[in-house]
């Protein structure tokens, strides 16, 4: 297979309302900053795909509305629903394809213009589901409760996650929410839906990320340093919640594995030098560590209490502060891919993980994690060095 | 966001979207209603190849991707596989929190039907717990003929 | 065993949402100006040398920021399409049959969409010089402009 890369990367600040920004303002302040990153202009992208939703944009055909801020006029354009590692993978596949050198990616939400139960509530099937009043946070806390009961994770383990992404995210000048916190406040904030506390959730947020991917032969067209792809899988489980073991994230297991071994690697846990995963929740964290096989299988908590997936410890997890000190929804896994290009690059600053060869970012789209992104980033192309 | 709009005053144009939906229910939802409004049963169906039985009922099995399944009825009573608490409320939430959400797998069924749960001390809740429908006295034909689960006597 | 008509389950009701779209800061600039001077104000881009109504703040031919370059348009202009709106929805301004059209107004090179009012409909026609009626109550929206009428010499 030809080889692809990512040679540049945009975000905007994510914040809880940003007033001043419409989404294409947003949009296009993130990709100028790819374009800048990847030492490029508008000219160099031979076409875009951007990722929207309806809902969160408040208007229909939302991707259309958007091209004009991405550079897509008069260029070939696509759009993806769904997170932007999604996106990101449709993406890859043009470079790959041969028909385009480079690829611009967006992805981006507002979440400050509506009510995010009533968007996630329709996510729900409406003949047998919506009447319930099901929405994302009360379904990804029956998961947590069958999570915690299988494995045995504990409410305090729980808000170690939220302790230590919070605190990381001090670090990060793009975070909506750097908080010093302790175990007690997580457990004394707010309980919203039985095990999940207020400090438990991932906070409404507003940004963009943009990021650019280039084919072999142009990736080292211009001044940006190629952070090179090295496996990519996805992944979808059953839609209804009562089809699958919500306890266990099987589809996760499978595009992590696919990924992994595209990547040639055989022990992610060793091989693996920095994480970013989609801890919408904190529970999450946990259980897509143990599903990619990042650590043993609900042994997640302990290693966490332990230290391991802290900045300084065996596979630093989330060190930007993930999902929980920021979450806007569509742009999410486009960050999760972006910071570990930062991490690899060594650009991430105060929370730069020392030497970080390889890391993995994860998207996810669907409730309670019915369909996972994966991907494999490498500082080194080796196959290049060894040919 | 306070500097970027120290100049200019921030406008807010107040709306929503609103379209009006009839969803079809189809053959297959519309037959798992028909059983449960008018005989109070709950009717699933059961893949003929991979023997799997679906609640709510499908015309196609997931699994296998094979059509024409059997109709089966199963128990109105099951196994609590999962439940949630919530107690803010919730733009998404019809009913006044309090409420108890929780995953039923019926005996007989191979998946869970997501519903309410009442008439249950709060602190008694576990996953494993035997609980049983309570239909409700008018029933419409959906899902909520089902009033809610409660534990199983 | 085909199903009767009356089995056949409908499950009504509907998506509704609320929404605050935040106009941003140079949507906010624009309908300020609307609502505080009865102005309507546009953004030109002096590279492609071409003027936006509504303003946007980013061209989207040379992809460059323009969203400092505020031009005073003038509150007259030219009719560039047009239609006769005659079905009923509920989003609509104004009962049908009404006239939408497309409006250059004069400095602008976009024209903006809205609608025409004070003239048989069956003597609109395509280059119709316009102007602007402004709205007696403010909304702050797009509809400070109330509506567009003929104008005396046009």
């Amino acid at each position: 297979m030809d080889q692809a890369a990512i040679i540049g990367v945009g975000m905007t600040k994510i914040e809880a309302n940003k007033a001043g920004d419409t989404f294409a303002d947003m949009v296009w302040e993130a990709v100028n900053k790819a374009l800048d990153d990847a030492g490029m202009t508008i000219n160099d992208v031979d076409n875009v795909v951007t990722t929207s939703n309806d809902f969160w944009d408040g208007r229909t055909i939302s991707c259309m509305a958007v091209g004009d801020a991405s550079g897509a006029r008069h260029k070939n354009a696509s759009c993806v629903e769904g997170d932007g590692t999604f996106g990101a993978f449709y993406g890859l596949t043009r470079a790959l394809s041969g028909d385009y050198g480079t690829t611009l990616v967006t992805a981006h939400s507002k979440g400050s213009e509506s009510i995010s139960s009533l968007i996630t509530n329709a996510a729900f099937d409406p003949i047998y589901e919506r009447a319930i009043g099901m929405d994302m946070i009360t379904a990804c806390a029956m998961q947590a409760t069958a999570y915690l009961d299988r494995t045995g994770t504990t409410p305090d383990q729980l808000a170690m996650v939220s302790v230590k992404n919070h605190g990381n995210a001090k670090q990060n000048p793009l975070a909506q929410l750097p908080m010093d916190l302790t175990v007690d406040d997580v457990l004394k904030s707010e309980m919203l839906s039985d095990p999940l506390h207020k400090l438990d959730c991932s906070p409404v947020s507003d940004g963009c990320c943009a990021i650019i991917i280039a084919n072999q032969a142009r990736a080292s067209k211009y001044s940006g340093r190629p952070v090179w792809i090295k496996g990519v899988s996805f992944c979808s489980d059953s839609y209804f919640l009562g089809d699958r073991d919500l306890a266990r994230a099987p589809s996760l297991a499978q595009a992590a594995q696919s990924a992994f071994a595209m990547a040639g690697i055989k022990d992610p846990a060793t091989e693996i030098d920095v994480a970013e995963l989609y801890d919408a929740f904190t529970y999450q964290e946990l259980m897509w560590l143990e599903a990619m096989g990042l650590c043993e299988d609900g042994k997640a908590g302990s290693r966490l209490e332990s230290g391991d997936f802290h900045r300084n410890g065996r596979l630093p997890v989330n060190p930007s502060g993930g999902l929980l000190s920021g979450h806007p929804v569509i742009a999410a896994g486009l960050i999760r891919i972006a910071e570990i290009v930062k991490q690899l690059r060594g650009e991430a600053g105060g929370y730069q993980i020392p030497d970080a060869r390889r890391g993995v970012a994860q998207g996810v789209n669907g409730l309670c994690g019915q369909s996972h992104c994966v991907w494999v980033l490498d500082r080194d192309n080796q196959e290049k060095e060894i040919g | 966001m306070a500097d970027t709009l120290a100049d200019v005053e921030p406008m807010i144009y107040e709306s929503q979207i609103s379209v009006p939906y009839s969803w079809w229910a189809g053959d297959t939802a519309s037959r798992f209603f028909r059983s449960l409004r008018d005989e109070k049963k709950i009717m699933g169906t059961k893949c003929a190849k991979c023997s799997r039985v679906y609640i709510p009922p499908r015309k196609v099995c997931p699994s296998c991707f094979s059509e024409n399944p059997e109709w089966t009825e199963v128990s109105d009573q099951g196994v609590l596989q999962s439940f949630t608490i919530a107690r803010r409320q919730l733009a998404s939430l019809p009913e006044k929190v309090p409420v108890i959400l929780g995953l039923i797998k019926l005996d007989g069924a191979d998946t869970g039907l997501l519903h309410y749960l009442d008439e249950v001390d709060q602190k008694q809740l576990r996953i494993g717990m035997r609980v049983k429908a309570k239909f409700a006295d008018n029933r419409s034909g959906g899902i909520r003929d089902i009033e809610y689960f409660r534990p199983a006597k | 065993m085909q199903p009767t008509k009356e089995d056949c389950f409908i499950v009504e009701g509907k998506l509704a949402l609320p929404y605050q779209y935040f106009a941003g800061r140079t949507g906010s600039r624009f309908l300020i100006a609307l609502r505080d001077e009865k102005k309507i104000r546009g953004i030109r881009c002096e590279k492609c040398n071409k003027v936006f109504v509504p303003p946007r703040s980013t061209c989207e031919r040379c992809f460059s920021d323009i969203s400092q370059s505020w031009v005073d348009l003038e509150d007259t202009g030219t009719v560039t399409g047009f239609t006769v709106v005659r079905y009923e929805e509920p989003y609509q301004p104004t009962k049908p049959p009404y006239i939408l059209a497309l409006i250059k107004l004069d400095g602008a090179d976009t024209p903006i969409a809205h609608i025409i009012k004070d003239i048989p409909l069956t003597e609109m026609k395509l280059g119709l010089k316009v102007k602007a009626v402004f709205a007696e109550k403010t909304t702050s929206t797009i509809m400070d402009i109330d509506h567009f009428r003929p104008q005396e010499d046009g």
